[in-house]
Parts: structure tokens; C-alpha cells; sequence
């Protein structure tokens, strides 16, 4: 095992799938010759060359949709967004191409591509930088959603979903890409829709991913200091969940709490909510509550930004309300 | 040569225009009455109601896909927009698959999970019908990445219509494409109206032709009404884009006589402007220049006509007769099977 960065991880996925297969390259903004805007892709230019690392033009909706063109083709493309608030302008390649084309031309054509980068707030960088749309694409039948919280998950997912025969929509965070963790040296991939226990207790289940798991973790820790033990659960892959090992927490602590950075309405915690109460109701001892980002525009002031993100506050507050 | 397949005209490398064998000549008649006779037969079923959605005819726009598409090479990639019918059966799609796509039956290209916008044939390269205005051609500039990245030596022939310019996509494409001389043809088929708002309404800089201008491309531009010519730009087009790696972009002018859809109640232009353009008839002017050829008789018409009847008449009752989709079966289409990791698992959330 060695301790190595988040974002190291991810370098270390992409150069080892890159060196496997031929057909994978990297396409994005400033991903070759910048090294990556958040070094991600830091040597992979030297080490494949132009041909397979390639930096594009601030055009978002073409180079998705001619990453979409060469997955038609047969090559497996990674789509690096600087920051997934900017996926939008390419909504339309990632919601009706990547989203559609396979069940539309019958099944003739596969789309094996990841689109990756960073989402969410924390870095006081205003209200359109700092998007969580991970729901908005678990609303596509055919996207695949994947938020890690670990070097080790990092690597081990991004590795799965380039290998994927699927399109995967990959949720990395700016805080999270500095953050340091066991990863072991021998090759090895993480399965897509299975959830990590994070910690173990008996009186409540925490569900979470990408870097509110890490938020949760804190909560979970001085929760344990007043006397009360959660299961922590990190999703990893926030489509398809990992149902039954959430299924299995609540049957032994009949309590759940759902943390998630995106703005409330119909976020992935919504879905989860109405899955457990419909097939656990009988488990529950309380109303399943949600602790997501407040129901406003990200603000830039960072004390304002805080209180808009889960914090260790509010997911006490609410825990603190579910063992009542 | 003319290919096994009686529909498909297939190029001849390197041949020009003038020196067209008699076969070929035949070959280009044959398919544009082929497209005429299929649509024709389209809109007679959609007006019984047995096509529904949305149902684009072709007709009047016929020398554009037969002159482009006869222009390629088997290994070169298809993809154009939701007027597809003309196009895919061009390419050698078979008219019982496109029928029964247009009649939403699993038997269809799509399996009848695309309808008349969504028409896909892998296997002869054609990429689809696609239906938001200009998306697709970033999704060919895709295509002729991965030919140049492949080296496969395949160049991508994107059409678009004409109210497909004005979509950002487009012009960030046209970008992309020069950029990193990629080998693609792109072919706006211009037929004066984007639904019902006229080039003039829409588009500033014309002509259209101009665009390629601001992005180092080739530009050309092509009559549409003719259908040789059409076929000989585009190969110059085409030899461009394989030996040189240069992309055009070529503006052919033509025309539609039916409505955008067949919803359209076609009120923004008068009959005397469709009836004007229907002198220019592009399948009646290349019959006349291949009887003055003496290159088609009048049996021989008359027998072409007969069989592309005949083939559409036989693709609507397979059509019909053929079976509806299935849930499962479309359950069954949105992920494709891993073989390089454990499958995921799918929950149908759905279900309860």
C-alpha cells in the first residue's frame, strides 16, 4: 500500500488504462499541455503524446459531442470538464447523445466513454461554479453516476468505468483531489453500485458520497462522543445505489439519515428516501431525513457559503432530531 | 461498378463526372426513383395514420443524398440529420428495415426505438438520423477523429440542412474540424426554409457557403437539382478529406415540395414558388439527360419505376405485417453487456 493523493489516484487510473488499451485517450481543456487545470493529468501528455491526450478549445458542446462521435466509432474517450458546472453548455451531446443513442439506433451502437471532473461548492467561486448536477443526470435512464470519496475508490472506479462498456458520468471534488489515502500497488478495480462502510454503530445510518462523506465522517465522530454510534455509509456510486447494503444498516438501526451536497428537490437522497420507505417502512422508527445544500443560489461570501453546505452542525441537528 | 445490392451505387474511384459509366448513370437514376416512390409511399401511410410522430419527406431533395453518398467508399461514415429516409436508403439500407422504423415494428433499423428521425444501419456505416438541429455534426467531427485516429483511410460525410448553421455546435465544430484537419465533408443541404422561416429570415453572411471562410475550411457549392454534380464536388470533396485531410463544407441548393413534416400545413410560401421549383425536377431533368444520352429508354424507365414500386409496396406490407417491440425488448437496449468488467447491476427504479 502506498499513501498517495486523490488526484494522483486518478492520474494513476487513466495512465494505467491508457498503457492497457490503445483505444482510451483524454480530451479537454488545458488537460495536455497545462497538465491538467487541477494537474490531474499531470505527465500523461509526455507520456502517450498528442495524439491520445488532447487538449481542445473552450467548446464543450463539440468536444462531447466529438468524444460522443468517436465512441460511435469503437474508441473509449475520457472527457474531462474543468468543472462540471461547465458540462452544460454540452447538454444536449450528454442528455440526447450520450443519454439516447445506444437505445435509439436499437442497440447497434455502444457508447464506452467517462466524463469526469469536479462538482461542487466549497471554494467560493459563485453560484455557476459550483453545481452538484449529479441528480440532474441520475434523471437519464441509461447514465451511470459515480462520486467517489477515496484515493482508493478514485482509482479503483475511474479504472471500471473506463473499462465500462457504458457511458459513466464521474464526480470528483476540488477539496477532494489534495486528499491523501492507502491505495494499493497491485492493479485492482472497484466495482460500479457497491457502497463502502465507512464506520460501523447501531444507532443510525448515514448514507453519503463524493466529499460530503467526508463531512459525514466528522459528524459520525462527534456523534460517537455524545454516546451515539452511526453506520456510515459512502456510496461511491450514487447510480445504480447500492440498495441492499443500505437496506441492511436500517434493519438493524431503523434510523436513517441521508446527507448530500446537491439542492434538495428530486437530489438522489429523494429517491433513496422513497426506495427505503417503500420496502422498509415496518423498519423505521423515524421519518427518513435529508441534510443537503440549502435550497438557494451557491453564495460567494464563505461564511454564507458554509451554512449552504452540509456542514457538522446540521447533520448533528438532524441526527440529534432522529434519536429523539 | 454498381454494387450486388440494386439500390446501392457505390463509387468508382477517382472517376469523373463526364466519363460516368452507363451503369452508373443507371445506378444514380435508379436510387433517386427508388427514394421518391418510398416516400411517396410514406406519406400515404402516414396519412392513414399507420406512421406516426413526426414523418420528413425527402422529395425534391433526392440528386443530394444519391450524389453524395455515391461519391463514397464502403469504409467511409454516414450521418445526417432527422431527413433521413433518402439518406439511409442511399446508403444501402434496406427499404423493409426503413419502412418498418417509420412503422415504429421491431423489425425496423432501430428495432422501433427510434422512428423515422432515429433511422441507424452499423453495418453500413451510417450513423443516424438525429434529431436536435446541429447536434449531430459534432458528433461527426467524433467519427472523422477516430478515422484519423484509427488511420482507417474512412473519411465521415456529415449532411445537415440549412437552419442547422445557426446552431453554436455547428460553428464550434467547424472549428474543431479545421483545427485538427480531420477528414469530414460536411454538406448543409440547402432547401430555403428551416420549417418555415426562409435562409433569408435566418442567416446573415449568405451565402451559406461563407462559413467555411472563417474557418480555413474548403468551401463549395453545388447545384442540387443535379445530381452528378452534386456527386462530383462532393468527390472532389471527399478526395480532399482522405489524401489531404482538408475538411469542406459544401452548400447544395435544393428544394423540398412537401411541407418540414407532414404535419406542415406549408403556409409561408405560395404554390406558384413550389410549382416553379418543380420544373427543376432533379429526377425528371436526369432522365431527360440520359434519354438524350440514349443511355435510358423509355422500357427501361418504365421498368425502374416498376420495381422501386414494387419494392415499396413489399417494404410497407413487411412492415406491417411485422411485430410490434416489446418492453423487454426495450429494457433490454439502453446498456450494453460488459466483457471487460462484472456486469452492474440495473434496477428498473420503476418497478415497486
Amino acid at each position: 500500500m502506498a499513501k498517495i493523493t486523490y488526484r494522483q489516484a486518478l492520474n494513476q487510473a487513466m495512465a494505467e488504462e491508457m498503457e492497457r488499451d490503445s483505444s482510451v485517450f483524454l480530451i479537454g481543456e488545458e488537460v495536455a499541455e497545462y497538465q491538467g487545470a487541477f494537474k490531474v493529468s499531470q505527465g500523461l501528455l509526455q507520456r502517450f503524446g498528442a495524439k491520445r491526450v488532447v487538449d481542445t478549445p473552450i467548446s464543450e458542446a463539440a468536444f462531447s459531442g466529438l468524444a460522443v462521435g468517436a465512441a460511435l466509432y469503437g474508441l473509449r474517450p475520457i472527457v474531462e470538464f474543468m468543472n462540471w458546472s461547465f458540462s452544460f453548455v454540452a447538454f444536449d451531446q450528454l442528455i440526447n447523445n450520450v443519454g439516447s443513442l445506444r437505445f435509439m439506433s436499437g442497440g447497434q451502437f455502444d457508447l464506452p466513454m467517462v466524463f469526469r471532473g469536479p462538482s461542487g461548492g466549497g471554494t467560493q467561486i459563485g453560484a455557476t461554479h459550483s453545481h452538484c448536477p449529479e441528480s440532474w443526470f441520475a434523471g437519464v435512464p441509461a447514465l451511470t453516476v459515480v462520486s467517489p470519496a477515496f484515493p482508493e475508490d478514485a482509482k479503483g472506479l475511474l479504472k471500471s468505468s473506463i473499462r465500462s462498456n457504458n457511458p459513466v458520468f464521474f464526480f470528483e471534488g476540488e477539496w477532494l483531489y489534495g486528499l491523501e489515502g492507502e491505495v494499493p500497488d497491485a492493479e485492482f478495480l472497484t466495482p460500479i453500485g457497491e457502497a463502502r462502510i465507512c464506520r460501523e454503530g447501531a444507532d443510525l445510518t448515514i448514507v453519503s458520497a463524493g466529499y460530503s462523506t467526508h463531512t459525514a465522517l466528522s459528524a459520525a465522530e462527534a456523534l460517537s462522543a455524545s454516546g451515539k454510534e452511526a453506520d456510515l455509509i459512502d456510496l461511491r456510486t450514487i447510480k445504480p445505489y447500492d440498495f441492499d447494503r443500505i437496506a441492511q444498516s436500517v434493519q438493524k438501526t431503523n434510523r436513517l439519515l441521508i446527507v448530500e451536497e446537491n439542492k434538495p428537490f428530486a437530489g438522489w437522497g429523494a429517491q433513496i428516501a422513497y426506495d427505503v420507505q417503500r420496502r422498509l417502512f415496518d423498519w423505521l422508527d423515524a421519518p427518513i431525513l435529508r441534510v443537503t445544500g440549502l435550497d438557494i443560489p451557491q453564495p460567494y461570501n464563505g461564511k454564507l457559503e458554509a451554512q449552504v453546505l452540509p456542514n457538522v452542525e446540521r447533520i448533528l441537528a438532524a441526527a440529534h432530531q432522529l434519536l429523539a | 461498378m454498381v454494387a450486388d445490392d440494386p439500390g446501392v451505387a457505390v463509387a468508382e474511384p477517382n472517376a469523373p463526372a463526364s466519363s460516368l459509366s452507363p451503369e452508373i448513370q443507371i445506378g444514380l437514376y435508379r436510387q433517386m426513383v427508388r427514394i421518391r416512390r418510398f416516400e411517396e409511399k410514406s406519406a400515404q401511410a402516414f396519412m392513414r395514420a399507420a406512421i406516426k410522430g413526426f414523418c420528413h419527406l425527402y422529395i425534391g431533395q433526392e440528386a443530394v443524398a444519391v450524389g453524395a453518398l455515391s461519391a463514397l467508399e464502403p469504409r467511409d461514415a454516414v450521418i445526417t440529420a432527422y431527413r433521413d429516409h433518402g439518406v439511409a436508403l442511399a446508403r444501402g439500407t434496406s427499404a423493409r428495415a426503413c419502412m418498418a422504423e417509420l412503422l415504429g415494428k421491431q423489425t425496423g433499423c432501430s428495432q422501433g426505438m427510434g422512428g423515422s428521425m432515429h433511422l441507424f444501419d452499423r453495418e453500413h456505416h451510417f450513423y443516424g438520423g438525429h434529431a436536435i438541429v446541429g447536434s449531430h455534426t459534432a458528433v461527426a467531427a467524433g467519427l472523422a477523429f477516430a478515422q484519423q485516429y484509427e488511420n482507417t483511410g474512412g473519411i465521415t460525410l456529415c449532411l445537415l440542412g440549412e437552419g442547422a448553421v445557426n446552431q453554436g455546435v455547428f460553428s464550434e465544430t467547424l472549428n474543431l474540424v479545421s483545427l485538427w484537419k480531420l477528414p469530414i465533408v460536411f454538406v448543409i443541404e440547402n432547401n430555403d426554409y428551416a420549417m418555415g422561416t426562409s435562409v433569408s429570415r435566418s442567416s446573415a453572411g449568405l451565402p451559406l457557403v461563407n462559413r467555411a471562410s472563417a474557418f480555413d475550411l474548403a468551401g463549395r457549392v453545388a447545384n442540387g437539382m443535379e445530381v452528378e454534380e452534386v456527386r462530383a464536388k462532393v468527390a472532389e470533396a471527399v478526395s480532399l478529406a482522405r489524401t489531404e485531410h482538408l475538411p469542406t463544407l459544401l452548400e447544395v441548393n435544393t428544394y423540398r415540395y412537401r411541407g418540414h413534416s407532414m404535419s406542415d400545413p406549408d403556409t409561408y410560401r405560395t404554390k406558384q414558388e413550389i410549382e416553379e421549383h418543380k420544373k427543376n425536377d432533379p429526377i425528371l431533368r436526369y432522365r431527360q439527360k440520359l434519354e438524350e444520352r440514349e443511355i435510358l429508354s423509355d422500357a427501361l424507365a418504365k421498368q425502374i419505376d416498376a420495381e422501386a414500386r414494387a419494392e415499396v409496396q413489399d417494404a410497407l406490407t413487411f412492415a406491417e405485417q411485422s411485430p410490434e417491440p416489446d418492453l423487454a425488448l426495450a429494457f433490454s437496449l439502453p446498456f450494453s453487456p460488459e466483457d471487460q468488467i462484472d456486469p452492474i447491476p440495473r434496477p428498473r427504479y420503476s418497478d415497486i
